[in-house]
């Protein structure tokens, strides 16, 4: 799937789950195995639209994830390209047993999109925020976690499960409808390989979803009071790109960031690495508590946990000049 | 009919005696009174479907995992599973066979389970899928009554009702008790067919040992409802020391107890 700037902007404006609906109405047209699955948030995933023009392709099995799960399991089984949506924790949590058991150890190849996912539900509060979905779904063997950063890199990662055989996967929707752009122009995506933002000299930045479009400015910024960065899409949390271990040499100051909790995630995953590579490297993990927070928009709720680009920037520098 | 009847009551033996080989051989505690209440629905399913390996017509899964033994005992006796050492690593360090089902198409066995309330949803999936693919066939689950318990299997029977699922059978093998004893009474052979009907569902309820009553009742399936059917059945049946007595919900056969359940089934079905 190729896009230009004026797609870049368009979707921008619609947002990563309105924008899943239309992808999943493009892959419909050139997919007669499609079927996607909502347990009563097909209106929430944008796919009103897909309901009417393909309602052969389309089931609704009602406010129920973990029969959502085993259903998808039995149509995979048959054949059939499944995508199921619900929100990040009725997915990764409720239905997490089914998960495991379904798509983990009988590896029936069904795509989770978790819409939602990070702080982006806003005023619908903690229930339904994904602050721990990493975490768990990671621990599930042979699913893969997959962490678009914007509308037009979750296009190119719902295409590539779309048409080839990835095995099961968990992806994961964060963002809102006028998030920050990542990419701006056509770029390659390639399943399981980390996207390189900026090339930099000072400090390594690893980072994923729509978090991203936030550190990019950051990054920006950065360079105006000559900080160079190097800034990388961990896009796949799971399989992870292991090429990443060979930029740890080079860097004496890592930077983690991600809208999940500090437990498990991006974090965990990278303290792991440098541990076990016995890279000598200092490593600022910029998470979200382990803790439940406050409820609010999506902008308040970034700069409250200090993940807008203001506070991301202040922190970087705070590490650079640390001795 | 009767030709018929007589031969599923051979199977059913030979299932049951295939039963109690495999468990005295592992050495190890089994889940023997749950295999034994459903042989006869086993034997019964695997002589009236077209159940494959090497094209899948009808579909038969396993949600009461526990339940493997018999599965095993039947995959065997139908010539699924050829080799009889191999069912004789049962519960043997590094077996694919172990107390709940591993999915293994190659020999019949549908989905892993083990974890309980999630086999009919997959059975839901598979009979979208046939309604799709304008395949005739059928889909038959079993659960346990203290499954039940689960709430996902609820959910899985409004999809099944809400998708008209006539292709899709659940025979509910009512042996009246759980892990930890009897069952309570608002979830009893009665109880159970009223929440079955409540759900939408076609129900039929027979004597889960009477193979002639079994016969019927998978003939009375419905023309635009999934068809439950609910089997009062006896834990440990066939042993007499095994019959309603729950340690034998899981339980080790000695070599005298072992001797002694072989010679209570040919007495009871007098072979």
């Amino acid at each position: 799937m190729n896009f230009n700037s004026t797609d870049a902007k368009q979707w921008l404006r619609m947002g990563p789950r309105a924008m899943f609906g239309q992808f999943m109405i493009n892959i419909a047209k050139r997919n007669k195995k499609l079927m996607v699955l909502s347990a009563d948030l097909g209106r929430s995933s944008g796919l009103a639209r897909f309901k009417i023009e393909f309602p052969k392709q389309y089931i609704s099995v009602g406010i129920s994830e973990q029969n959502l799960v085993g259903v998808a399991a039995g149509l995979a089984d048959e054949g059939f390209k499944v995508f199921v949506t619900s929100f990040a924790p009725f997915l990764s949590m409720r239905a997490s047993e089914q998960i495991r058991m379904n798509l983990g150890y009988m590896k029936h190849n069904v795509n989770l999109v978790a819409l939602g996912s990070g702080l982006s539900m806003g005023f619908l509060g903690n229930s339904h925020f994904g602050l721990e979905d990493i975490a768990i779904m990671r621990t599930i063997p042979d699913l893969n976690v997959t962490c678009p950063s914007d509308c037009s890199e979750l296009g190119k990662v719902l295409d590539d499960y779309a048409f080839n055989d990835r095995g099961p996967s968990y992806i994961r929707l964060t963002g809102i409808p006028g998030s920050k752009n990542v990419y701006d122009k056509n770029y390659g995506y390639k399943f399981g390989k980390n996207i390189t933002i900026t090339k930099g000299d000072d400090i390594l930045i690893l980072c994923h979803g729509s978090i991203l479009g936030q550190v990019k400015l950051s990054v920006k910024a950065l360079k105006k009071i000559n900080i160079s960065a190097e800034l990388i899409n961990i896009v796949s949390l799971k399989p992870i790109d292991e090429s990443v271990t060979k930029l740890f040499k080079k860097y004496k100051k890592i930077i983690t960031i991600e809208e999940h909790t500090s437990i498990g995630g991006l974090g965990s995953i990278m303290a792991e690495k440098i541990l076990k590579n016995r890279i000598k490297t200092e490593l600022l993990s910029i998470s979200l508590p382990d803790k439940f927070g406050p409820t609010g928009t999506y902008d308040y709720l970034l700069k409250y946990h200090g993940l807008d680009s203001e506070s991301i920037t202040k922190k970087i520098i705070k590490l650079v000049k640390k001795k | 009919m009767l030709e018929k009847v007589n031969e599923i009551k051979k199977l059913s033996y030979k299932i049951r005696k295939t039963i109690l080989d495999i468990s005295y051989n592992s050495g190890e505690p089994s889940h023997i009174g749950g295999a034994l209440s459903m042989v006869e629905i086993l034997a019964v399913i695997y002589s009236n479907f077209n159940i494959k390996v090497s094209k899948p017509l009808d579909r038969f899964i396993l949600s009461k995992g526990h339940g493997f033994l018999a599965l095993l005992s039947t995959l065997y006796c139908k010539n699924f599973i050829k080799n009889k050492k191999k069912i004789f690593t049962f519960q043997k360090n590094g077996s694919d066979f172990i107390a709940h089902p591993i999915m293994n198409k190659s020999i019949g066995i549908e989905t892993s389970n083990g974890s309980l309330g999630q086999g009919l949803s997959f059975g839901v999936g598979l009979a979208i899928s046939y309604k799709k693919r304008e395949k005739d066939n059928s889909i038959i689950v079993v659960v346990g009554d203290g499954e039940c318990y689960e709430g996902s299997v609820w959910e899985a029977a409004i999809t099944a009702t809400e998708n008209n699922l006539n292709n899709l059978f659940i025979v509910v093998d009512c042996n009246g008790h759980q892990n930890d004893g009897a069952i309570n009474k608002m979830m009893n052979f009665e109880e159970m067919k009223k929440k079955w009907l409540g759900f939408g569902w076609n129900v039929n309820s027979c004597d889960g040992h009477n193979i002639s009553a079994l016969i019927k009742v998978f003939k009375k399936n419905s023309k635009t409802k999934p068809t439950a059917i609910i089997a009062k059945t006896i834990k440990g049946k066939g042993v007499n020391f095994m019959e309603n007595n729950n340690d034998w919900h899981h339980g080790r056969l000695t070599k005298n107890l072992y001797l002694e359940s072989v010679k209570s089934i040919n007495k009871n079905y007098s072979l």
